[in-house]
C-alpha cells in the first residue's frame, strides 16, 4: 500500500496513462531515472507517515472512532478458557459531518475561542521574531568588533532544545520564586500573578515564543542581507542617501524574498507551536489560553482518546493553513508586479 | 531594484551620516554595542539563571530572596545523575539523535541535489508537498502513526523515533538544501561530468564537499529536532529504559510540586550536547541557511 501512495507524486506530472507512444515513460524514466531514486527515500517516508496518516485522519474525522469503540468485535474468555467473539454493538461507524456540526457550533471544545487565541499568538510572536530578528540582522551586518561572539551570544536560543526554554520560563514566571517577580518587588513593584489572568498568562508564552523564535529570523535575515551587492550601497552612498534610506531602499528589496520565506514559514510554526504553550502556562487559567493545537490536543486526548475529534481539529487546523498560503501567495503575487 | 535617486541631495550630511559603512561616530558605535549587549544579555539570561540555580539547594530555588549562587552545591546533579534513570535516557537520546542526524543529512541532501539540479516530472510537486507538511499538527498525526508503528511492531522501539523525527526535519532540510546547491555553480557539475563521473559521483565527490556549510546546518536542525522533541516520544516509547531525556525530564514536573532544583540541573545537562553541536555548526548557520530562502 505504502509504494502505492509513494510513486504518484513522481509519475503523475506528464501524464502516461494512454499510451500512444509507448517509448514515452521509458524515455521519461531513462532520462530522469536518477532523480527520481534520489528522491524515492523522502517520498516514500513522507508517503507511509505523512500522507497515509493524513489520508486516515481526513476518513476518521467523519466517524465517531475513540479508544472505547474502536474494536469491531468484543472478544471474552469462557471458563473454559476459550475465546467467544460477538461484534461490538457501539462499534463506530460513520457519522457524516457530525464532527465538524460539533467543533464549530461549539458544542465539544472552544473552537472559536481558541482560534482567537491562536490569532492574537501567532501575530504577536510572528511580528515581534521579524521586527526583532530584522533589528538584531542589520546590526550584526554592520562591521563592529566582537560581532562573532555577539552573533554566538543571540543564536544561543535556538540551540536550547523548546522543552527547556520553555521550563526555564515557566520557572522565571513562578509567582511564589520566580526571577521576574522577585526583580519587580526589588524594584518597589507588586508581584504579579502571571498565571492567574489570561492577558498576562498568554503574555508569559509569547514572550517566551519570541525569545525562543528571534535567532532564526535574525540568522536567515542576517544570510539574506549578505547576499545583497555592497555596490548598492556604495551607490547610494554617493547619491548622498541616509541610512534609513538606504534601509527602506536596499536592505528591504534585497530581503524580499527571503522574508516572505521566512514569514510563512514562522507563520505556520507559530500556528501549530505545541510545547511553549502547553508547558509554559498550559493553556491556563482554566484553558482560557489554549491554542487551537493544544486545545485539540487537550480535548482529543484526555480522558477517553476520541480519535476521530483529534482528526476532526487535525482537518480544520490544515484547512485553516491551506487557506492562508493561498491568499497569501496570491497577495504577493500581486504585489510582486507592483514592486 | 535600483535606488531611487534622492529629489534634494541631503543637505543634513554634515551630521550623523556622511560616514560610510564601517566608519561611525563614536556615539553610534557606543549605541551599537549597548543594543547589542543589552540583546545579548537577554538572549542569554534564562539559560544562565537556570544554570545558577542548579547549583542552590531546593530551598534556595524555592525562595523568593534573589540570590546569585548560595550555599553552592552539586548535589542536584549527583541526584540527577545518579538516584534517577538519567543516563540510559541520554544514552538513547544520542543514539535517537545522531541516527535522525546521519539519515536526516543523506536523505535531505540526495533529495535537495536532485530538486536544485534535475528538472524532472514531479519537482514542483515535490516542492509544495515540503511546505505542506510543515502545516500538519504533529499532535494530530500522532494517533495515525502510532498505529503504523505498531503494525510495524516498533512501538518502544529507537527506530520508530528516528522516523518520525526524520517525517519532521527532512522536508524543511531538503527544502533548505535545495537553495544551498543552487548556489553552486552547475559548471562544476558539467566538469565532472565531462571527467566521465555519473550523477551519484557528482553528487559525493564533488558537490557534497562544497556544501559543507549547508551540510552543517542540517546537522544542527536534524539534531536538535530529535533531541527536544517530546510528543512523539511520550506516545511512542513505553518503559522507563527507552525513554528520552526529553520525555524523561517530565518526570521532574509534576502537575503539583515540581522538584524544580532538579528540574534545573536536568536542563542544563540536556542543553550541553545540544550546545556542542551549536558550537560545530554556528559559525556555518549564517550562510548555510539563507541560500534556500533566496531563491525562494
Amino acid at each position: 500500500m505504502s509504494t502505492a501512495t509513494a510513486t504518484p507524486p513522481a509519475r503523475t506530472s506528464p501524464p502516461p496513462r494512454e499510451t500512444p507512444r509507448p517509448g514515452r515513460l521509458r524515455r521519461s524514466w531513462d532520462k530522469h531515472w536518477y532523480a527520481w531514486v534520489m528522491v524515492a527515500p523522502v517520498v516514500i517516508v513522507l508517503a507511509v507517515l505523512i500522507f497515509y496518516p493524513l489520508g486516515r485522519g481526513i476518513l476518521l474525522s467523519f466517524t465517531d472512532l475513540t479508544e472505547a469503540n474502536q474494536l469491531a468485535e468484543i472478544c471474552d474468555r469462557s471458563i473454559t478458557g476459550a475465546e467467544v467473539c460477538r461484534p461490538n454493538p457501539n462499534a463506530w461507524q460513520y457519522i457524516g459531518l457530525d464532527n465538524y456540526a460539533d467543533v464549530l457550533s461549539g458544542k465539544v471544545g472552544r473552537f472559536w475561542q481558541w482560534l482567537g487565541i491562536t490569532l492574537i499568538w501567532t501575530v504577536g510572536c510572528v511580528v515581534f521574531h521579524y521586527a526583532l530578528g530584522l533589528g538584531l540582522a542589520v546590526l550584526l551586518n554592520r562591521p563592529i568588533r566582537g560581532r562573532g561572539v555577539y552573533r554566538v551570544l543571540l543564536i544561543l536560543p535556538w540551540a536550547v532544545p523548546a522543552f527547556v526554554s520553555a521550563f526555564a520560563w515557566r520557572f522565571m514566571f513562578n509567582e511564589k520564586f520566580g526571577l521576574i517577580n522577585s526583580l519587580l518587588e526589588a524594584a518597589g513593584i507588586s508581584r504579579v500573578e502571571w498565571f492567574a489572568d489570561w492577558k498576562t498568562s498568554l503574555l508569559t508564552a509569547i514572550v517566551a515564543n519570541i525569545w525562543l523564535g528571534v535567532p532564526f529570523m535574525m540568522v536567515t535575515l542576517l544570510g539574506g542581507m549578505q547576499t545583497i551587492p555592497t555596490e548598492q550601497y556604495e551607490a547610494a552612498e554617493i547619491d548622498g542617501a541616509t541610512a534609513w534610506q538606504r534601509f527602506v531602499n536596499i536592505t528591504l528589496p534585497g530581503l524580499r524574498s527571503v522574508s516572505m520565506t521566512v514569514l510563512l514559514l514562522g507563520t505556520i510554526w507559530t500556528f501549530n507551536m505545541f510545547p511553549v504553550i502547553f508547558l509554559v502556562n498550559g493553556g491556563g487559567p482554566a484553558g482560557q489560553t489554549e491554542i487551537l493545537v493544544t486545545g485539540a490536543f487537550r480535548s482529543a486526548f484526555e480522558g477517553i482518546r476520541n480519535y476521530s475529534m483529534a482528526s476532526t481539529y487535525g482537518v480544520l487546523i490544515l484547512s485553516i493553513l491551506l487557506v492562508f498560503s493561498v491568499l497569501y501567495r496570491r497577495a504577493l503575487r500581486k504585489q510582486g508586479e507592483v514592486w | 531594484m535600483t535606488v531611487t535617486p534622492m529629489a534634494a541631495p541631503a543637505p543634513q550630511t554634515t551630521g550623523a551620516h556622511p560616514r560610510g559603512r564601517g566608519r561611525r561616530s563614536p556615539l553610534a558605535s557606543l549605541g551599537l554595542h549597548a543594543t547589542l549587549i543589552v540583546a545579548s544579555l537577554i538572549a542569554v539570561f534564562p539559560i544562565v539563571w537556570v544554570l545558577l540555580s542548579s547549583f542552590k539547594p531546593g530551598h534556595a530555588v524555592q525562595s523568593s530572596e534573589l540570590t546569585l549562587v548560595k550555599e553552592p552545591t552539586l548535589a542536584n546533579y549527583s541526584y540527577v545523575l545518579f538516584d534517577t534513570s538519567f543516563p540510559t535516557w541520554m544514552v538513547n537520546s544520542v543514539v535517537i539523535a545522531l541516527c535522525t542526524m546521519l539519515i536526516g543529512i543523506l536523505m535531505s541532501a540526495t533529495t535537495g541535489y536532485a530538486l536544485s539540479r534535475f528538472n524532472f516530472p514531479g519537482r514542483r510537486h515535490l516542492l509544495l508537498v515540503f511546505l505542506v507538511t510543515q502545516m500538519f499538527p504533529v499532535a494530530i498525526l500522532i494517533v495515525p502513526i502510532y498505529q503504523i508503528m505498531a503494525a510495524l511492531g516498533l512501538i518502544n522501539t529507537h527506530a520508530a523515533l528516528v522516523i518520525a523525527y526524520l517525517t519532521i526535519a527532512v522536508p524543511f532540510c531538503s527544502w533548505m538544501l535545495k537553495g544551498y546547491f543552487d548556489s553552486i555553480p552547475t559548471s562544476l557539475d558539467e566538469a565532472a561530468s565531462i571527467d566521465g563521473a555519473g550523477p551519484f559521483a557528482t553528487f559525493w565527490k564533488v558537490i557534497m564537499p562544497l556544501a559543507r556549510p549547508g551540510i552543517a546546518v542540517t546537522a544542527f536542525y536534524t539534531f536538535l529536532t530529535a533531541w527536544g522533541e517530546v510528543a512523539y516520544a511520550s506516545a511512542f516509547m513505553q518503559t522507563d529504559d527507552r525513554f528520552t531525556l526529553a520525555y524523561g525530564m517530565q518526570q521532574f514536573v509534576p502537575q503539583f510540586n515540581a522538584q524544580w532544583e532538579y528540574l534545573t540541573a536536568a536542563a542544563v545537562l540536556v542543553t550541553v550536547p545540544a550546545g556542542l553541536v551549536f558550537l560545530y555548526a554556528q559559525r556555518h548557520l549564517v550562510s548555510g541557511l539563507t541560500a534556500g530562502g533566496t531563491k525562494g
